[in-house]
């Protein structure tokens, strides 16, 4: 199949190269481009016919002629996998970067991912504690599920992620997880903290790193998450393990996205992004999860900026569409001084009620996160109030609510970047703490079975 | 046929070009070496082009591409409840059998099972003569529904001779005169509705237990809603209440473009739900169809023909259907997705020109009918939207709003204050009530009506009331207006909202409804007595017994024990006015 060349490019435009009558040429195949100065480039058909082969070219046209010589590979893309990716570093094509080997493949594995059959799937319930007491008592994660981050630029998104990566633990077994981190874009800066942290606490023994930086090719930006989630397959689904992929930062994947659909001259969606881009990113999003008869699993943790805080702009909006809940990080929160500056009102876990209450938490845990919710979404709102009327005009209970707003914000969100806090007694017996600031009478979310077991008034009598 | 074989001449994802055949539109055909299914949507010169259901990716030009003679078709007969299908109805765990847990390609599987025996008893006899839609026996299905078999459209004719026993729907169990054998499996298009004898005005309610939907909002047997609302707010939560606790003979659940682990979840609950009716598991009534957003596009957009095709067929039979598709602006995404691979002149957003003609005609295929043997079936449709950054003004939500008769907008702000289910009160309407009133008139209670528009006219007020508060504080408002705001407070806290994770709240039916919404009445006409009577609101709104009241509905038995409850709260408030 492989081995002739052809120079028959007609057109370059953007990642796309245009080129005349060739062999039968798969779709999705794999393309080796060779420039005249002998500098090699990869790319994958889009489009193919018997006149006509489109080639989305992943480090980019650059230097690209009509003399570039064009080699059809003969196969998809596929990644070479073994349990030997752990502990490396591979760049955004998954290639060593590390300075280390090439990886051995234990078998070659088809990046586009095959869709897991709905009726092979386990629904996730089990809890992961993540020290973090607003996401384990608020928006709690689950294990198989995909919770993004949306953040903005300049919040500290990064550490929050890396923070959940060191501490990450399962409470119903021993069994650690494997961080697949994945790499988008990002700047060599922020790429350099996500690598120092994980050499730090040596987590980099137990991780894999997928890594395309800003100056990296965009397009190649397509292929990476790919890479990183067939890992993940792999690791999870073949050898048992517990994955937890975070990548960052979904906005520049999208924007490659766009930057094709644009040079493909299709018909773009809303602001220009293609009317696929909800397909396109479930096809990442969905390969989360859990299946039945094997003991691995899956867990995403995507970060994305929002372009503008803004968080109707299609790419969070897409992927809130499609993930199973979202973390919302807060401008104001954290310009108030608070880490992690998670604002928990437009927070949701949606796969938060299988994975708690008695036997996986604790018995008193969706009423305790009902209660700080509605607590701190009053107090927020008397906030607005005072404002205007002054706290003179607040009943007794106002005046309550609207002080535990600020305990909220300052006590319980507030932690610092290495404290650990266990479910128990260093988040829901804590948040049991400072609710008792309210009057009991006040606190209409409480089952009263609860607040006779747990109350701190209570439990001293 | 024509031509039986031609080849592949260009592949842009799911869109596949073949010449040197020429096949009939919406033709299924059997695309490259893997045979892997597709179906013409466009013939153009010598070219025709195929929407391909399964991945495409390593297919070449070149490659061969045969036709079947056939259109995309279901299998309809015994066997269809319980079970769950991809868009295209293969049985997903059939499909786990021969792929493993990742769906491959290139595997083709029956809807139905070819080899089961079902125990047939015919209701018809030798001589008979029959038309189509005739109901020629029986099979009970699952425990809870009878299948009937019925002749297919386009035969009829006498029974020559009908047997009894033990069959597989591929073997004949009724041969008429003209030699025509009749099995208990039928194939239909699902591009094609079936045909029926005419369409009847929707009159009957389709009670979802639901109270917000129920009381304000109702949809009759038969009838459409959409469900738009931005991601988080609660589509698919409603979705799934309606298949759980509607009182529909048999319920469609289409996941169209949505989350994997949904669809599991369905599976995983609905065996072990019962029917509050029946105490039978619900799934025996349950047909599901799930393509979900990283399945195929072109299956996606098959999708919800198969489910209402299915739906009709049980329609047929004489049954009260109910079709759930979460969520229509997938398929519509489906339908753009492809219609730009043809390179079609978009409409508005990039959705094709005929969008809201698809629209209308799936919506068109709801409703209740007289079926071809002179029975009485419907189907009703609840349309999902997901409309971008939850703003309805776009395509999608726009053209599913021109169509259907109940609108329940889910509102990202109810949603973020916990108010569930999320849907706004002020904006959504159903223009069923004038049609459904007679029918709550005889069977719950005459005045009905009558308290429906209270209830909904104190929400308008409340409304209008919160403006003024916005700017002077509610304490100064005049009593009686402060005492408007409590009621309608308590219409919302009490009423309104429903957990659908609650064990007994997730349902209540609709003489509870009706007597719940009488007790919020009752509460503002003793209030307004005791005020009259120099009672303070503080006292009369804080009586324990109103806390009482309210909170009972989360205990199970409530339906006993309110109008006890009702009474002691009256005493306590017109005790009140003795405090005094
Ligand atoms: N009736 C209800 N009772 C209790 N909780 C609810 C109810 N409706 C919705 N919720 C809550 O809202 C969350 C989101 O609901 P749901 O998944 O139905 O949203 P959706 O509109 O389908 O979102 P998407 O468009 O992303 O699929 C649920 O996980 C649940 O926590
Ligand atoms: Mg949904």
């Amino acid at each position: 199949m492989t081995g002739k060349e052809y120079r028959t490019i007609t057109d370059v435009k953007g990642p796309l190269v245009f080129l005349n009558k060739t062999e039968p040429v798969a779709f999705g195949e794999i393309v080796e481009l060779r420039l005249s100065d002998g500098t090699l480039k990869n790319g994958q058909v889009l489009d193919t016919s018997d006149d006509q082969v489109i080639v989305q070219v992943f480090e980019g046209t650059a230097s690209i002629d009509k003399q570039t010589g064009i080699k059809f590979l003969g196969d998809v893309f596929k990644l070479p996998v073994s349990k030997d990716m752990i502990g490396r570093i591979l760049d955004g094509a998954g290639r060593p970067r590390d300075g280390g080997p090439s990886i051995v493949a234990d078998e070659m594995a088809d990046i586009i991912g095959a869709a897991i059959n709905p009726y092979s799937r386990q629904s996730p319930s089990s809890f992961i504690q993540t020290g973090i007491s607003a996401i384990d008592a608020c928006t709690s994660l689950v294990r198989g599920q995909k919770l993004p981050i949306f953040s903005a630029s300049g919040l500290p998104h990064n550490d929050i992620a890396l923070q959940i990566a060191r501490q990450a633990k399962l409470v119903d077994s021993d069994d650690d997880f494997v961080v697949v981190f994945c790499a988008m874009g990002i700047t060599a800066e922020e790429y350099n903290f996500f690598v120092h942290d994980l050499e730090r606490t040596g987590a980099l023994e137990n991780a894999c790193l997928f890594v395309n930086l800003a100056d990296d090719p965009a397009v190649e930006r397509l292929i990476t998450p790919r890479l990183a989630l067939t890992a993940a397959e792999y690791l999870a689904f073949e050898h048992d393990y517990h994955v937890l992929v975070i990548y960052t930062d979904m906005t520049n994947y999208c924007e490659s996205l766009r930057q094709i659909g644009a040079a493909r001259e299709e018909v773009p969606g809303r602001r220009g992004y293609p009317g696929y881009m909800y397909t396109d990113l479930a096809m990442l999003y969905e390969r989360a999860g859990l299946v039945k008869g094997k003991k691995g699993s899956i867990t995403q943790f995507p970060i994305l900026t929002m372009p503008g805080d803004d968080i109707t702009h299609p790419i969070p909006d897409l992927s809130g569409y499609i993930t199973e809940g979202q973390i919302v990080i807060s401008r104001e929160l954290h310009q108030k001084g608070i880490y992690p500056p998670i604002n928990v009102l437009p927070s949701l876990s949606r796969l938060m009620n299988a994975g708690i209450g008695d036997g996986k938490t604790r018995e008193d845990h969706k009423s305790v996160s009902d209660q700080l919710y509605a607590a701190y979404a009053q107090g927020r709102e008397l906030r607005g109030l005072v404002a205007i009327v002054g706290e003179d005009a607040l009943n007794e209970r106002d005046l309550q609510l609207l002080k535990f707003a600020d305990i909220f914000e300052n006590q319980f969100l507030r932690q610092s970047r290495d404290e650990d806090r266990s479910i128990g007694e260093g988040t829901l017996d804590y948040a049991w703490e400072l609710l008792s600031n309210i009057d009991t009478k006040y606190l209409v979310r409480l089952d009263q079975k609860w607040i006779d077991k747990y109350h701190p008034n209570e439990k001293k009598k | 046929m024509s031509k039986e074989k031609g080849v592949i001449y260009r592949i842009s994802g799911p869109v596949v070009t073949a010449i040197g055949i020429s096949p009939r539109m919406y033709e299924v055909v059997r695309v490259g070496d893997e045979g892997l299914m597709g179906e013409v949507i466009e013939l153009h010169g010598d070219q025709s082009v195929i929407q391909v259901y399964e991945e495409t990716s390593g297919v070449r030009p070149g490659e061969p591409v045969i036709r079947t003679g056939q259109t995309l078709s279901v299998q309809l007969g015994p066997g269809l409840l319980t079970k769950i299908y991809d868009g295209i109805q293969r049985p997903l765990p059939e499909l786990e059998k021969t792929m493993g847990v990742f769906i491959t390609r290139g595997v083709d599987a029956d809807g139905l099972d070819l080899e089961k025996n079902w125990q047939f008893k015919p209701t018809l006899k030798n001589g008979d003569s029959v038309s189509p839609g005739d109901i020629i026996g029986t099979v009970q299905e699952t425990s809870t529904i009878e299948h009937r078999v019925m002749i297919p459209p386009g035969i009829s004719g006498k029974i020559k001779e009908i047997k009894s026993g033990e069959f597989n729907v591929t073997q004949t169990i009724c041969t008429l005169d003209d030699g025509n054998e009749i099995q208990m499996m039928q194939k239909w298009p699902v591009r094609t509705p079936r045909p029926f004898t005419k369409k009847h005005a929707p009159e009957v309610p389709l009670q979802t237990g639901q109270r917000i939907l129920d009381f304000l909002f109702p949809l009759a047997k038969g009838g459409t809603a959409g469900i738009p609302g931005p991601f988080g707010s609660g589509k698919t939560v409603t979705q799934q209440q309606l298949a759980k606790w509607s009182d529909a003979d048999i319920v469609v659940y289409i996941g169209c473009g949505e989350r994997g682990n949904e669809m599991t979840e369905v599976l995983d609950e609905f065996p072990h739900l019962m029917d509050p009716k029946t105490g039978e598991a619900l799934m025996n009534r349950t047909t599901m169809i799930a393509n979900t957003s990283n399945m195929p596009v072109a299956a996606r957009e098959a999708s919800v023909y198969t489910g209402i095709t299915i739906a009709e067929y049980f329609r047929d039979m004489g049954y009260d259907v109910a079709l759930m598709a979460d969520s229509t602006s997938r398929w519509a995404e489906a339908m753009r997705e492809i219609s730009s691979r043809l390179e079609e002149m978009p409409g508005e957003e990039g959705y094709p020109a005929y969008l809201s003609s698809r629209l209308a005609e799936f919506y068109e295929r709801a409703g209740r009918v007289e079926t071809l043997s002179g029975g009485d079936g419907s189907v009703s449709v609840i349309g999902a939207v997901s409309p971008p950054g939850g703003d309805i003004s776009e395509p999608v939500s726009q053209g599913t709003l021109r169509i259907v008769k109940v609108f329940w907008g889910l509102d990202a702000g109810l949603a973020r204050q916990r108010h569930f289910p999320a849907i706004n009160w002020l904006s959504s309407y159903s223009l069923y009530p004038p049609s459904l009133d007679q029918w709550y008139r005889d069977n719950i209670k005459a005045d009905f009506p009558e308290v429906r528009t209270q209830i909904s006219s104190l929400l308008q007020v409340e409304a209008e009331l919160q403006e003024i508060v916005q700017l002077v504080g509610s304490d100064a408002l005049p009593v009686d207006q402060q005492l408007t705001l409590e009621v309608a407070r308590m219409i919302r806290e009490f009423f309104l909202q429903q957990n659908a994770f609650h064990d007994v709240d997730t349902y209540s039916d609709l003489k509870l409804q009706y007597t719940m919404a009488k007790a919020i009445l009752s509460f503002q006409e003793e209030s307004k007595k005791a005020l009259a009577g120099g009672s303070a609101l503080e006292d009369v709104v804080n009586v324990p017994a109103r806390t009482d009241l309210m909170r009972g509905r989360f205990e199970s038995g409530y339906e006993d024990r309110i109008e006890e409850m009702l009474e002691e709260m009256t005493k306590q408030i017109s005790n009140t006015m003795e405090a005094n």
